[in-house]
């Protein structure tokens, strides 16, 4: 294979995996996120308690967790089929690492949110917020820089999960490296496309390790 | 809220029985038992007691950040404890709150702190903006509008937080331990903040603390808490000169923590309890009786410029002496008591 040839297949792959990637990430938040913000907030010492809901949530959630990607993708495989139209490919793979990353999320949301001091919240309530101004001019605001890691954590997880599509068709640089790379037996693009995946994961959590520093303003 | 417009007079809130028992895993503990207390408009009524003693628990049940088990609070009449949450979030924009750690936004400047109970009160953002410059001047740190807490001193994060208590134009403040993270001069100038808040806007304050030294240096009514329960209330001087509960002994430290620490010689116990003036009472006796007193302990306070406390003289030498020194004493409105005397 030649130089430019393996560019444009690297370069083809780069832009799969983004492309399962950050709309995976974009729509995990959508649904985790609000499930993250109910799985503290409706705690007993919260400010919205309601714990048998809660409990209920949190073992619902854990139970997502707990199946590995691979199977959840072969076990979604029908659903996928109607919602996305089709079953494989890399549109389609969006749709089983959506549920797949929204419990792993709302945990990990779950985990930010629990870092704000009791007592800040406090405070706003005693200035006479409602729930939801706690939350929201509050609650997520405190933790901004905590969910900003988180997110850039999340990503570089799902982005982890893309290698796996493969097994669905879904392209992207973890496919190249599995099936030409490894299969194929074709070791430059193999570890081209490895070194590319790695920089990539390097290069999020960077982002998200210095956005997270940059928006913070405890530590100045 | 209709009844909120018109100002009621009399008193501003009213705790009547409260009890708060927390069941814990080692069975029932009664934080709160039996508590009664009524706060009057323009006081500034401090809550004192030791660490467990219960003023915490009962602060936060005035604003309902703690619940009640049985009894109720009154503001402005109306039963707090009976509010929904409407009527609760109403309330609490007029009770504000200032608390030991601050409690300061992180993410949100000085200016940022300061709007935020005018922005959930849907204040135009031109006025929030005027009246948050307004409260910065009340808390003399106008030159820290686009700063974040985390450059601010503890004196100054408390500035701001009452800053932001004030924004909402609250009748009452409620200080939760204001003073007890910061050092004694700041400690100095929030309390000057705060008499003055209370003077110039006659906000009603209700603090508590575990520093006697804060009631009395600007509360006009104290009660003593004690296990739970109010050992004694009343106007500050009064409670500090007619100290009546042994928790009010304790706290203004006029008995010796424990009874074998009374003195082994024959001594004298002066009770200051206001009557005299700054006057160096015990440096004229002993120019004008020529007699040295040898002072065993003192603990005298200045308060409203009179001075209150008592001091403990070694026994004068003679029957004489004795008799001179406690004529001059009595005659200068103090009163002298013989201690271990055998």
């Amino acid at each position: 294979m030649s130089t430019d040839q393996l560019v444009h297949l690297l370069w083809t792959g780069l832009l799969e995996t983004l492309r399962m990637t950050i709309p995976s990430t974009l729509f995990a938040y959508l649904i985790g996120m609000p499930l993250g913000v109910l799985l503290v907030v409706t705690r007993q010492d919260h400010i919205m308690p309601a714990p048998r809901f809660n409990a209920v949530l949190g073992t619902v959630i854990n139970f997502l967790r707990s199946i590995p990607f691979i199977i959840l993708l072969v076990l979604l495989f029908p659903v996928t089929r109607v919602v996305m139209g089709s079953g494989i490919g890399t549109r389609s793979v969006i749709f089983p690492l959506i549920i797949s990353a929204f419990p792993y999320v709302a945990r990990m949301v779950e985990g930010s949110l629990n870092e704000v001091d009791h007592g800040i919240l406090e405070a706003a309530q005693s200035m006479g917020s409602t729930s939801w101004q706690l939350i929201r001019k509050v609650l997520i605001p405190e933790a901004m820089p905590s969910l900003v890691n988180g997110a850039a954590i999340c990503m570089v997880t799902i982005l982890g999960y893309t290698a796996m599509a493969s097994a669905a068709g879904g392209g992207g640089l973890g496919t190249i490296a599995i099936i030409k790379g490894l299969n194929m037996r074709q070791s430059d693009i193999m570890y081209s496309a490895s070194i590319l995946l790695v920089l990539l994961v390097q290069i999020m959590s960077l982002a998200g390790a210095y956005s997270t520093k940059r928006i913070d303003h405890r530590n100045r | 809220m209709e009844s909120n417009s018109v100002p009621v007079a009399g008193p501003v809130i009213e705790i009547k029985g409260l009890h708060k028992t927390y069941v814990t895993t080692d069975g029932r503990v009664d934080a709160l038992s039996d508590v009664n207390l009524t706060i009057s408009q323009g006081d500034i009524y401090g809550i004192v007691g030791m660490s467990g003693a219960g003023k915490s628990t009962l602060i936060r049940c005035i604003n309902r950040l703690d619940t009640p088990t049985s009894g109720d609070v009154l503001y402005q009449g109306r039963s707090v404890t009976a509010m929904n949450r409407a009527q609760l979030e109403a309330t609490r924009r007029k009770v504000s709150m200032i608390f030991q750690q601050f409690n300061l936004f992180m993410q949100r400047s000085v200016a940022g702190n300061i709007r935020y109970p005018l922005e959930i009160a849907r204040v135009p953002s031109d006025k929030a903006d005027k009246r948050v410059r307004e409260l910065l001047k009340i808390v003399d740190l106008e030159d820290k509008l686009n700063a974040y807490p985390s450059q601010l001193s503890g004196g100054q994060k408390q500035r701001v937080a009452i800053a932001r208590a004030l924004a909402s134009e609250p009748e009452v403040l409620l200080c939760d331990e204001a003073t007890s993270a910061l050092d004694p001069m700041t400690t100095q100038s929030i309390l000057a903040l705060l008499q003055d808040i209370n003077k110039r806007l006659g906000i009603t304050i209700v603090l508590i603390t575990h520093e006697m030294a804060v009631i009395r240096q600007i509360c006009t009514r104290v009660a003593i808490l004690d296990g739970g329960k109010v050992a004694e209330e009343g106007p500050v001087d009064e409670v500090f000169v007619h100290t009546q509960s042994e928790a009010g002994k304790r706290l203004f430290g006029i008995l010796p923590e424990a009874p074998d620490e009374d003195p082994d010689m024959p001594s004298l116990r002066i009770v200051f309890d206001g009557a005299s003036a700054e006057k160096p009472i015990m440096s004229n006796l002993i120019k004008e009786s020529g007699i040295a007193i040898n002072i065993l302990s003192a603990n005298i306070r200045h308060l409203g410029g009179r001075q209150y406390g008592q001091m403990l003289i070694e026994m004068p030498s003679g029957p004489h002496e004795k008799e001179t020194v406690v004529a001059y004493l009595t005659s200068h409105g103090m009163t002298v008591k013989e201690v271990n005397t055998k």
